[in-house]
């Protein structure tokens, strides 16, 4: 299929339809507002489902409701938002509902702007709900990255049973770039997706047999029971830890001196930075995390070279990921960072600058 | 070759179409292209901005520090983004809009009455077309038959009179910067 030319939140959106998503429930905000308009337009031609929800918490109830019923699934909204959806988030999370959220930050806290941020970063990957529990975290940094993530988010929700977040910022999804789809799924294939999940769905129960009988529930009254379904919750965590981070690496090398680490859109004006340093004969690498949870922390080890004085993060934010950097590094070198924030997005020049002073 | 391009002036003078047809027809020629839109509340008498990359290579940062070319259709525009442009770069000035210029010497300016001369074309609306001819005029950065093609995709059958005014306001641009 040849290139279009396309806003991240229509990207993102098409991509959806096309992975099998035919239900779709959210309530508009900028900066993502392109993408729900473009599931109103779009949903109807596919016979799917386009519902502008009363509400951010009505549309993720819809979501559990449809999740639950085995349907690819998803909504999407910008930071505070999300935040009213956190609640309905940690159900999902607890009764386990494969589900794609797709978060479109905007500064915070509070109402904040409309302009782009990275300060959910905690919200996403450390909790933002209650309870003990994990969502599945992607970062993209291109159009073509963010809508190729929404069928990778629908296939890992699918096979772990559990809510993807994709977190992206007001300029990836206000932005255009040239992207190129998957082919469009079948609704044969959709259906199959779909009965991967029979044995625990709410589906039909066409023939009375008792056995299709099943419940969607958050609720487990007894300690016991819910702690062994925490523990279990977990369990799956591991799994998902050992076989889904992924990471890529840009300029590594062992002549590095510094090692930046920045994911989303703030990596590539890292890049850009790291582009004029080359030209001026010094070396600085840079890992970008694609999954924030799982979380890279021995690849971010692994890259740190025999030269690199420092570990530089940029995120555009007051520094929400510097942590999980620190634990990745564990004291080998000092970590430092950079940081915009209230919508105010760091330039190539000011980066080149910060790395610059390392030499 | 990578070329960063800020197109800026009011809101509602289609300084994001400029950059739109240029990051379509740098992909239709097979380029990496991004498009960066400022946005928010910019309705008509803001101030908007589009920040657009053409490049041979995957392009890393959206975000121009310094641009290659500046197109400015108001004066606050100019101010805003001439200091920024790199040494031997291209500023284009729409005069009726800035009326105190640019005092840079150490670039290639190119000034032109350009909301007058869209006015003698037909309509106030093609300035910003007689802005785009003049940077590939200027720059060649893409051919002036790529973005034709385009406008004809999707003008022709829709509104065939105001093509015809589009591509006359992209040739007097082009004229304009030889």
């Amino acid at each position: 299929m040849a290139k279009v030319l396309m806003k991240g939140n229509e990207a993102v959106a098409e991509a959806a339809i096309r992975a099998g998503c035919r239900l779709y429930f959210a309530y508009p905000i900028t900066p993502q507002s392109e993408l729900i308009e473009y599931m109103a337009k779009m949903m109807p031609t596919v016979n799917g489902c386009f519902l502008q929800a009363e509400s951010e918490v009505a549309a993720i109830n819809m979501v559990y409701g449809a999740g639950g019923a085995g349907k690819r699934v998803m909504t999407s909204s910008s930071s505070p938002g999300i935040s009213l959806k956190q609640e309905g988030i940690s159900y999902c999370a607890g009764a386990e509902i494969p589900c794609v959220i797709v978060n479109v930050q905007r500064g915070g806290p509070g109402l904040g702007d409309i302009q782009p941020g990275q300060a959910d970063y905690f919200q996403a990957v450390k909790g933002g709900g209650h309870g003990d529990y994990q969502l599945i975290v992607l970062a993209p940094s291109s159009v073509q990255e963010f809508a190729d993530m929404a069928s990778d988010a629908f296939d890992l929700a699918d096979k772990y049973r559990n809510p993807v977040l994709i977190l992206a910022d007001g300029m990836l999804g206000q932005m255009m770039e040239p992207v190129e789809f998957k082919p469009k799924k079948t609704d044969e294939e959709i259906a199959i997706l779909g009965e991967q999940h029979n044995s625990w769905c709410i589906c039909p129960n066409q023939d009375g047999d008792k056995k299709h009988h099943h419940e969607i529930n958050s609720l487990e009254i007894d300690p016991l029971v819910l702690e062994k379904h925490v523990i279990k919750l977990y369990e799956k965590y591991a799994i998902v830890e050992k076989n889904e981070i992924r990471y890529e690496e840009y300029n590594v090398s062992d002549d590095n001196e510094v090692l930046c680490v920045s994911f989303g859109t703030a990596s590539r004006i890292v890049k850009s930075a790291i582009d004029e340093l080359k030209g001026k004969g010094k070396s600085v690498g840079l890992i970008r995390p694609i999954t924030l949870w799982p979380y890279p922390y021995e690849q971010i080890k692994a890259a740190i070279g025999p030269k690199v004085k420092k570990v530089y993060v940029f995120e555009l934010n007051m520094g929400q990921m510097v942590d999980d950097v620190k634990i990745a590094v564990n004291g080998k070198v000092p970590v430092d960072f950079f940081g915009k924030v209230g919508g105010i997005v760091f330039t190539p020049a000011e980066v080149e600058e910060k790395l610059e002073k390392c030499f | 070759m990578k070329t960063e391009i800020i197109c800026a002036g009011f809101g509602g003078q289609g300084v994001l179409t400029i950059g739109k047809f240029l990051a379509q027809a740098g992909m239709a020629e097979g380029k990496h292209v991004s498009w960066l839109p400022s946005y928010g509340p910019e309705m008509r008498g803001g101030t908007a901005n589009v920040m657009t990359v053409v490049s041979g290579e995957p392009i890393a940062s959206p975000i121009v520090s310094y641009p290659d070319v500046l197109i400015a259709l108001n004066q606050p525009s100019l101010d805003k983004f001439g200091p920024s442009v790199r040494k031997d770069g291209v500023i284009i000035i729409d005069a009726d809009m800035c009326p105190h210029g640019c005092k840079r010497d150490d670039v290639v300016k190119i000034t032109a009455p350009m909301s007058s001369l869209a006015k003698e074309i037909g309509n106030i609306m093609v300035l910003n077309m007689v802005a785009l001819g003049v940077l590939i005029g200027k720059t060649g950065l893409v051919k002036y038959e790529t973005i034709e093609a385009d406008l004809n995709k999707y003008m022709k059958a829709k509104n065939p009179d105001l093509l015809a005014l589009n591509l006359s306001a992209i040739k007097k641009g082009m004229e304009l910067a030889k």
